[in-house]
């Protein structure tokens, strides 16, 4: 009986409306890709063909893939935890800033060992990026400012002001536009992977830690009373606080765990793959693709595992196409695709309806 | 005075790629629409604005319409991405942030994959020749060292965005359609009871609003500076939202808080000149327009009340 | 009683709606309905919220389109696709919830569809404000043309609804629920103005689920009940009761019975109370009142004199400018909505869905809303999910809430059940003061009576209740002692038993009362 019923709910929690029409998204989305790929003269099915021997030919490609999946996972949850509790998170683009940032000048300043070293790079970055995050919150709940304006605001103010530590004298390398690097003892690389995999391949910790931060997230948010509250603000800030919930430390706690998780994405960047920051002209997009993330996602942590896995594979297998002239940008196309239907889900069943009205009027005839 | 005129001309020249993004915002936030894919559509009007552009000036020579079909092929590739959003947000009643999203990623993706096709793999576009971009119209009246000749030695576009402020005014509170518009965003339902079609207006003001972001784009990359690249808009669509909202979702207002991004814009540079040199750090300064857009709203503007039912579909028949 | 001159032509039919059949998805809202009206006719559609009455007249009017049926209008048959056909045919709807652009003015409403213009697109706003002037003169429908919605009454904003119908030549007017927000004496003046209007050849379709506004205005009555049409009966040879039991499809009694009791101690008690709104202007005036245990205090008062900063003040939800509130002698004054909570205060809130119910949790999520944090619930960190399912089904058990799923989100149940799962919850924290505000709108007859029971089974407890309503029937009904609320300030004290209607609706529009002012 018991276990019948966990197998009815592993069922339920498998075959979902929202797995399914996903699914189909993401189907339409490389549609659409091949459509493009077709129509510039090139054959989809070999482009494909190249993009997934790009992700799974090799167990570097693998491991590529996994690397550029990692603070996608991060910055997807950031975006999927503040939308859960109501508020939308553009600012993980400068919280991600913050906590490379961060991660860089702990990293090179400070002489540790590795066994200090790590988390307290890890845990200062965080910290960091949380308060950045927490402004955002407290500009709403304080001044009423749309948390997406200060958020577009705070992403620049980011962005130059990394530029402006990266200039100051004993922390940029001479002749380069780019900090020094970090002190190995700071590093989460993985030594005897790379041995194995190649010394280019940057193989690192990041992704356990990665998983093991959703996995808390996941508690957090639906096993935990901070969580009840959190959610209840975003589903229904009236009812929350006629329940009792203080909506603006909601908000302000939401915001900080969001910038935590996106600065941990750029902590672990820096600590695992580049190991130093370097002068910006423009945005790396590690927060806005997090957001993309967290819509295919459907803003579930595990959804975003997948989905940044999805994501990763996409764009470091995709430019695999290039060998036979296909543009990478494709694979923006095909993301921007998937996001769209997933907004649009009511044309599958627009489609359904009317395929099911011309088999009812071909019965009746 | 020189300083300050050519403060004043840089200030102009800044804000007006995003007074057109803005306007756009405001049409179609206006009919209850949430329109962040301003960005992508911006993107996608630079693009094609410089590259029509630049062929058409290879295939015909540097005939004087050719940067204007330019310009307005930039204004309908951003109407084209309107009416994808206007399909999503309207027709399908899609989350509107969901589908602007999806947008800033398929029309950049669009842009850059064309740019590569078109132009032999290159992500940035040809420079269009001098001659073949927009016109400064008011150059021959003037002397170009004079005051005067320092502040209008600007491009039409300026111009057109300041005139179509004034328009997009007109539009919105003194004709038929604006109080259609502004009531579809207020209260959709009302509007429907009265026979206004809401789905219509909706599809007008997306769509249209697509079209300014596309010619915000194109003033961009046809006369600020002469080719598409893909860091060109980075971000200026959201500025241009930002200023919508701090402008309170009127034209008149978000064309203001674009002057004030352009002028932090001018004063910037005018810091940064050789003639000035004052030994202040790029980086800082360019900090200053958004920190102090943050201090504005904090101080001065509160809550701005957005329309009624801005991003909330609208079902018929809905019980 | 309906003692006016009657002005019905029968000999032309004005609205003829034949055999209508509307379904969303599986559910039938209008079973094969058929209505007929008649020029001068003011014919009342009679039923319970969610029969079909709402329904039929959207199809009427072009809102929705029926899966089959005929609608003829003055004698020829129409296809009503949208609301330009109706509007072109001289139908004009004035719904339950105004369909008004607030920041717009009076004019901008009613012209909004039909502007006139000069060139350029351009609105002639001189004109519209003219037109408006001349058709609100012609009806007896006083409104000033350039005031903004916001800013004007909801008597007011009435007037522009129906003088936005008349205004597009409307001949046939339909009247969703137009009294739910009036005091007794504008229902009276709304009477006249309805009366008046089919004189001057008008008619018009009345909608409501109130006897006494049928008879004392309507000429024919069509019962509506599940869809289905019950009769169509002439107004003056029907008795309320025989009216009620058609809507119920039972014998129907509105009284409720409840024993005298003696008041005890004083539970609440607020003190020269100011509440400002929401813009910043004082909502309640300096307000005195005292609820003693083991009684219902009903405020009976005109929606917007105050009664939601009221409540709101008492239940921490809102800032209290000046004055004092205690709980069996505590101040509360200015406390946290979780703090008030815990001095033993409770609430039914007045809209349900904003603040009674996270409409995306489950019902059991919702069960635990003030209660999460505590044990059994949770330990302060982790949530008890066991605990929480099994107190849940326990009440769903005992307060009879459908369907008896827990996991089902609060938005799927219907408006009465939403509304048990609120009064379970805070029914069972035991309060000593329970507050309901609007605790029975939009529900139907059933889910009426088991609300009223629950607030005098509490008043039996020995608990002090207080009950804010804008419907004065129930105030009557259901309270002990009745405090009329009129701009802010309780303008008079009764006994539930030794007043009547009259009285009290004199003092809801501030004519004040002898003696017992403050």
């Amino acid at each position: 009986m018991e276990v019948n019923s966990k197998k009815e709910k592993l069922k339920s929690f498998l075959i979902n409306e929202t797995l399914i029409l996903t699914l189909l998204s993401i189907v339409m989305g490389l549609l659409v890709g091949a459509l493009i790929i077709t129509l510039s003269g090139y054959n989809p099915l070999e482009a494909y063909r190249l993009m997934l021997e790009g992700i799974f030919s090799q167990p570097r490609y693998i491991a590529w893939t996994v690397i550029r999946a990692t603070p996608l996972i991060l910055t997807g949850l950031s975006v999927a935890f503040a939308f859960r509790t109501g508020l939308f998170n553009i600012g993980a683009e400068g919280q991600f800033i913050i906590g490379a940032l961060t991660a860089a000048l702990l990293g090179y300043f400070l002489e540790l060992p590795a066994i200090l070293h790590v988390p307290i790079v890890l845990c200062g970055s965080i910290l960091a990026a949380a308060t950045w995050g927490g402004i955002v919150g407290f500009l709403k709940s304080k001044f009423g400012i749309h948390e997406v304006i200060a958020s577009i605001m705070l992403n620049w103010i980011a962005l130059y002001f990394m530029n402006y530590i990266i200039n100051q004298p004993g922390f940029k390398r001479p002749g380069t536009e780019a900090s020094f690097d970090i002190h190995e003892s700071a590093r989460i690389s993985i030594p005897w992977m790379r041995e194995v995999l190649g010394p280019a391949t940057k193989v690192n910790w990041g992704i356990v830690i990665a998983l093991v931060i959703t996995a808390v997230i996941y508690y957090l948010l639906f096993k935990t009373t901070i969580g009840y509250e959190l959610r209840a603000v975003g589903y229904n800030k009236d009812a929350a606080e006629y329940g009792g919930i203080n909506v603006n430390r909601s908000i302000m706690l939401s915001m900080a765990i969001a910038g935590a998780l996106a600065g941990a994405a750029g902590a672990m960047h820096v600590m695992g793959v580049s190991f130093r920051v370097s002068v910006l002209a423009a945005m790396e997009g590690y927060g806005f693709n997090g957001i993309a993330v967290a819509l295919i996602g459907n803003n579930n942590p595990f959804g975003v595992i997948l989905s940044a896995f999805l994501f990763g594979g996409l764009t470091y297998g995709g430019s695999k196409m290039q060998t036979i002239g296909v543009p990478t940008e494709v694979i923006n196309i095909v993301i921007g695709s998937i996001i769209f239907f997933v907004a649009t889900y009511r044309i599958f069943r627009y489609v359904l309806v009317l395929f099911n009205r011309k088999k009812l009027q071909k019965e009746v005839q | 005075m020189r300083d300050l005129a050519f403060i004043l001309a840089t200030t102009l020249m800044y804000s007006t790629p995003l007074i057109y993004g803005a306007l756009g915002a405001v049409f179609s936030e206006n009919s209850g629409v949430v329109n962040i894919g301003i960005e992508g559509m911006m993107t996608i009007g630079a693009f094609a604005g410089a590259a029509s552009t630049y062929i058409m000036a290879e295939g015909y020579g540097h005939l004087w319409w050719v940067p204007w079909v330019g310009f307005l092929i930039g204004g309908l590739a951003g109407g084209l991405f309107g009416l994808l959003h206007a399909v999503a947000s309207v027709t399908f009643q899609a989350d509107q942030t969901v589908s602007g999203i999806a947008i800033n990623f398929l029309a950049p993706g669009l842009a850059l994959f064309l740019s590569r096709r078109l132009f032999e793999n290159a992500t940035t576009t040809p420079p269009i020749p001098l001659d073949a971009k927009l016109p400064r119209p008011l150059n021959q009246f003037f002397d170009l060292s004079s005051i005067p000749g320092i502040i209008f030695n600007q491009y039409a576009s300026v111009y057109i965005a300041f005139i179509l402020v004034f328009v997009s005014w007109f539009v919105l509170y003194k004709t038929k359609l604006g109080l259609r518009i502004r009531a579809v965003g207020e209260h959709p339902k009302a509007a429907d009871t009265l026979g206004v079609n809401v789905y219509r207006v909706r599809y007008f003001s997306v769509i249209l609003s697509g079209i300014l972001a596309g010619l915000g784009g194109a003033s961009l990359s046809m006369a600020i500076v002469a080719s598409f690249r893909p860091t060109l808009i980075s971000g200026q669509g959201f500025i241009a939202m930002a200023a919508m909202i701090f402008g309170k979702w009127k034209p008149h207002g978000a064309m203001l808080a674009c002057l004030l991004f352009g002028a932090t814009t001018g004063i910037q540079i005018y810091l940064g000149s050789p003639q000035v040199g004052l030994q202040v750090s790029a980086n800082l300064l360019s900090m200053i327009p958004y920190i102090i857009t943050l201090i504005v709203l904090m101080g001065f503007v509160g809550k701005a009340v957005a329309p009624a039912a801005d991003g909330i579909p609208y079902e018929k028949g809905d019980r | 009683m309906n003692t006016r001159q009657r002005n019905i032509d029968f000999d032309t039919p004005m609205i003829e709606m034949k055999d209508i059949v509307k379904k969303f998805g599986d559910f039938v809202a209008n079973d094969h309905i058929n209505l007929k009206v008649h020029k001068g006719e003011i014919h009342a559609l009679l039923g319970e919220n969610g029969a079909g009455k709402s329904t039929l007249m959207n199809i009427l009017y072009g809102l929705y389109t029926p899966n089959s049926g005929e609608i003829w209008i003055k004698g020829k048959k129409v296809e009503v696709k949208n609301p330009n056909v109706s509007i072109a045919h001289g139908v004009g709807m004035v719904h339950q919830h105004f369909m008004l652009v607030k920041p717009f003015t009076v004019a901008e409403n009613i012209i909004l569809g039909m502007e006139p213009t000069l060139g350029f697109n351009r609105i002639n706003m001189s004109k519209a404000i003219d037109d408006v002037r001349q058709i609100s003169e012609k009806y007896g429908l006083q409104v000033d043309p350039e005031a903004k919605i916001q800013d004007i009454t909801v008597g007011m904003q009435q007037r522009v609804e129906i003088l936005k119908a008349l205004y597009r030549g409307a001949d046939i007017l339909i009247l969703d629920e137009p009294t739910a927000v009036l005091t007794p004496q504008e229902i009276k003046e709304l009477i006249a103005i309805m009366h008046n209007l089919t004189e001057q050849g008008k008619s018009i379709i009345l909608i409501t689920h109130k006897l006494k506004e049928i008879k004392a205005a309507a000429d024919y009555c069509t019962i509506i009940r599940r869809g289905k049409r019950i009769d169509t009966v002439e107004v003056r040879s029907t008795t309320e009761n025989e009216l009620a039991s058609m809507m119920v499809g039972r014998e129907v009694s509105f009284e409720v019975y409840k024993e005298e009791r003696q008041a005890e101690d004083v539970v609440l008690k607020i003190e020269n109370l100011v509440v400002e709104d929401n813009r910043k202007q004082e909502a309640v005036k300096g307000l005195n009142l005292e609820v003693r245990a083991g009684e219902i205090l009903g405020i009976a008062g005109v929606d917007g004199n105050g009664q939601t900063e009221l409540i709101e003040a008492i239940t921490g939800l809102r800032k209290i400018k000046s004055g004092r509130i205690f709980i069996n002698g505590k101040d509360i004054t200015n406390k946290t909505p979780r703090e008030v909570f815990e001095s033993g205060v409770c609430n039914i809130p007045e809209d349900r869905q904003k603040h009674g119910l996270v409409l995306d949790y489950t019902i059991a999520e919702n069960m635990v809303l003030e209660n999460y944090r505590k044990e059994p619930f949770s330990n302060g960190i982790r949530l008890n999910f066991p605990q929480i399912f099994s107190f849940t089904e326990e009440l769903m058990e005992k307060f009879d809430v459908r369907p008896r799923n827990k996991d089902l989100k609060a938005r799927s149940l219907s408006g009465g059940n939403q509304q048990k799962v609120i009064i379970a919850r805070e029914v069972t924290n035991d309060p000593d003061l329970l507050i309901a505000a609007q605790p029975t709108r939009g529900l139907d007859v059933g889910a009426i009576e088991f609300v009223h029971r629950s607030l005098v089974d509490q008043r039996d407890k020995n608990k002090a209740v207080l009950l804010v309503s804008f419907e004065l029937d129930e105030v009557m009904s259901v309270s002990d002692n009745i405090a009329v609320i009129y701009e802010g300030k309780i303008v008079g004290m009764v006994n539930a038993k030794d007043t009547n209607e009259n009285e009290l609706g004199l003092m809801m529009a501030g004519g004040g009362h002898n003696g017992s002012e403050q």
